[in-house]
């Protein structure tokens, strides 16, 4: 008999773009992208400033009309079934809006209001959130006498207040200082394992490359690359960079003269090699015996290789 | 271009829900104004300049100053509350809070924003018309007869005026010029809507104008309601004129809402 459960393509998509495009007047945001993220994964959303990314989120939620192309979250068509969708997403976004107005326990309320959750269900929420996200003895406080990784923590407490199967995560790292990254990190392993989907952006790469199972790099609104992160920096980088800082004229010529994949910026080289020590030996030892390093190549190499290291506004 | 229909259900409680929570941690200080204006403009128009005129004919009644005043007070009231409401504090709100994108992650849709906030816009005239009204019939300055009926009325008039504000929420670029509608539209109106003087002592031009005005007709509703309707059915004209400046501003707010909002 045929088992209908396994994996491949019969599990279920909890977001189908196919041509999603936006466009703000003459400004093209997204192009025309296409992605799918399946049920349970943690899926990464790589990008510099400007790249697309938020524009992206927003018409994941059904806040941005999209342009063209056609969207789909959890089987449900964005347009028409907005509402259905929101109830079942938790979105984290990339400003700290929450509520100065209001004390911690009070910001939690409202959004269990605007969930339309029953009083005691959201009242055992609340206290739930609050443990989860290490906000119990805060929950009091003035949101503005939070520091602002708290703040980030409450908004994320605010995303999981309906028990989202989908979580979209903008930037929730920006700004936390190592125990509170520590923190967040534990709490979206503990969400994948109870089977959410997560979408996250970030700007850490070193966060990226250990957090997802896919991810997709894009930039000017266009998919550069996309893939599992280890499988990412194979293909685009190689398994080491050796880096060489100053640059002898000599190395220059011998990396001329050579079928080797480099980097050139000036006061500094990258060369990116699939296989290392030979290589490495020869380079340290002709060229550069002290100021050169042999390291891991990472997805950082990855985003800064098809970025581009113009800086972004 | 064709109008996408409307999109509002009960989720504009919650939104409504979120500034009422908000107002309640600061009621103390927000009872304040509609407590203390009266008396001030009682204490500034009654023994002020009310020593000067004797008395004031209105529908076939004499009125001291005061009593001619007090009404308007209420009206003005219920159009300053709704109308500082949905364009100051709303525009803090969504511009500078971003409260407003935080809301609709959730199930909520622009409109139920928009439509929370007009309301609690119409709350806030209700509150102050209320503390208002014990001022005035604590001074003895307003009959009790019919006094609730102001209720309705700021109701009425709140929805009326927070909608006109918070049509301009959707179009102001920045907060410094809603300068502009409260000089050309809410101080001339303060001025000339049967306020401070009856109308017929204008030209007649200048009533067919005052005519035009809504506050004119919140004003004259609030004297009838106040005065034990001395013109009789004729002020239904002035209910009609209320609805329909409602129902006019509501659906130019929500159109400009989405299209500040919806990106």
């Amino acid at each position: 008999m045929e088992s209908g459960t396994d994996s491949g393509h019969n599990t279920p998509q909890v977001i189908e773009a196919v041509g999603l495009r936006k466009t703000y007047g003459d400004v093209v945001a997204v192009q025309d992208i296409s992605f799918t993220v399946r049920k349970g994964e943690l899926f990464g959303l790589l990008g510099p400033n400007g790249a697309g990314k938020t524009s992206t989120i927003r018409m994941l939620y059904g806040f941005s009309p999209m342009t063209a192309g056609s969207l789909r979250v959890m089987g449900m068509d964005v347009t028409t079934d907005w509402r259905a969708i929101r109830a079942r997403i938790g979105v984290c976004h990339q400003e700290n809006n929450v509520d100065p107005d209001l004390s911690v326990r009070e910001n939690l309320e409202v959004f269990a209001k605007y969930f339309g959750l029953p009083r005691r269900i959201a009242g055992e929420k609340i206290d739930a959130m609050l443990k989860f996200m290490g906000l119990e003895h805060r929950e009091k406080s003035a949101v503005m006498e939070l520091s602002g990784g708290m703040m980030r923590r409450l908004i994320l407490a605010r995303a999981f207040m309906n028990d989202p199967e989908f979580a979209i995560l903008d930037e929730p790292t920006t700004g936390l200082d190592p125990q509170s990254r520590q923190l967040v990190w534990d709490r979206l392993a503990e969400l994948k394992k109870k089977g959410v989907t997560i979408l996250l952006t970030t700007h850490y790469m070193e966060e990226a490359a250990r957090l997802c199972d896919r991810l997709i790099i894009i930039d000017h609104g266009k998919i550069l690359a996309e893939g599992a992160p280890r499988d990412l920096v194979h293909k685009h980088v190689g398994r080491n960079v050796i880096e060489s800082s100053p640059v002898s004229e000599e190395l220059r010529t011998f990396l001329a003269g050579r079928s080797l994949e480099f980097e050139d910026l000036g006061n500094r080289i990258l060369i990116y090699c699939r296989d290392e020590e030979p290589l490495f030996q020869e380079i340290s030892r002709r060229f550069c015996q002290e100021n050169c390093i042999l390291r891991t190549a990472t997805l950082e190499d990855v985003f800064l290789r098809l970025t581009g290291r113009d800086l972004r506004e | 271009m064709k109008m996408r229909p409307m999109a509002i259900t009960s989720r504009f409680y919650p939104v409504w829900y979120r500034n009422w929570l908000v107002y309640l941690r600061t009621w103390k200080v927000s009872f304040l104004p509609p407590f203390l204006e009266p008396i001030l403009y009682i204490a500034a128009f009654g023994f002020g300049l009310g020593s000067l005129i004797d008395s004031i004919a209105y529908a076939g009644m004499t009125l001291s100053y005061v009593e001619f005043i007090a009404p308007a007070l209420l009206a003005v009231s219920i159009m300053n509350s709704s109308f500082f409401e949905t364009t100051y504090s709303s525009f803090v709100r969504m511009y500078y809070l971003k409260t407003f994108d935080a809301t609709m992650s959730a199930p909520v849709s622009v409109d139920e924003v928009t439509t929370g906030e007009i309301m609690w816009g119409a709350t806030r005239s209700l509150i102050a018309a209320a503390i208002m009204l014990a001022v005035l019939i604590a001074f003895g300055l307003i009959g009790w007869r019919y006094c609730l009926l102001i209720l309705p009325l700021a109701l009425l008039g709140g929805l009326g005026f927070g909608s006109i504000g918070m049509m301009f929420t959707g179009i102001v670029p920045n907060i410094d010029l809603f300068t502009l509608p409260t000089f050309l539209f809410i101080t001339p109106m303060f001025l000339f809507s049967g306020t401070f003087f009856p109308l017929d002592t204008l030209p007649g031009w200048a009533q067919v104008a005052a005519m035009t005005l809504p506050l004119t007709h919140l004003s004259n509703l609030s004297r009838e309601i106040c005065l034990g309707f001395p013109c009789g059915l004729s002020i239904l004209w002035s209910v009609l004129y209320l609805v329909c400046f409602a129902a006019v501003f509501f659906l130019a707010a929500i159109i400009t809402m989405r299209r500040r909002l919806i990106k």
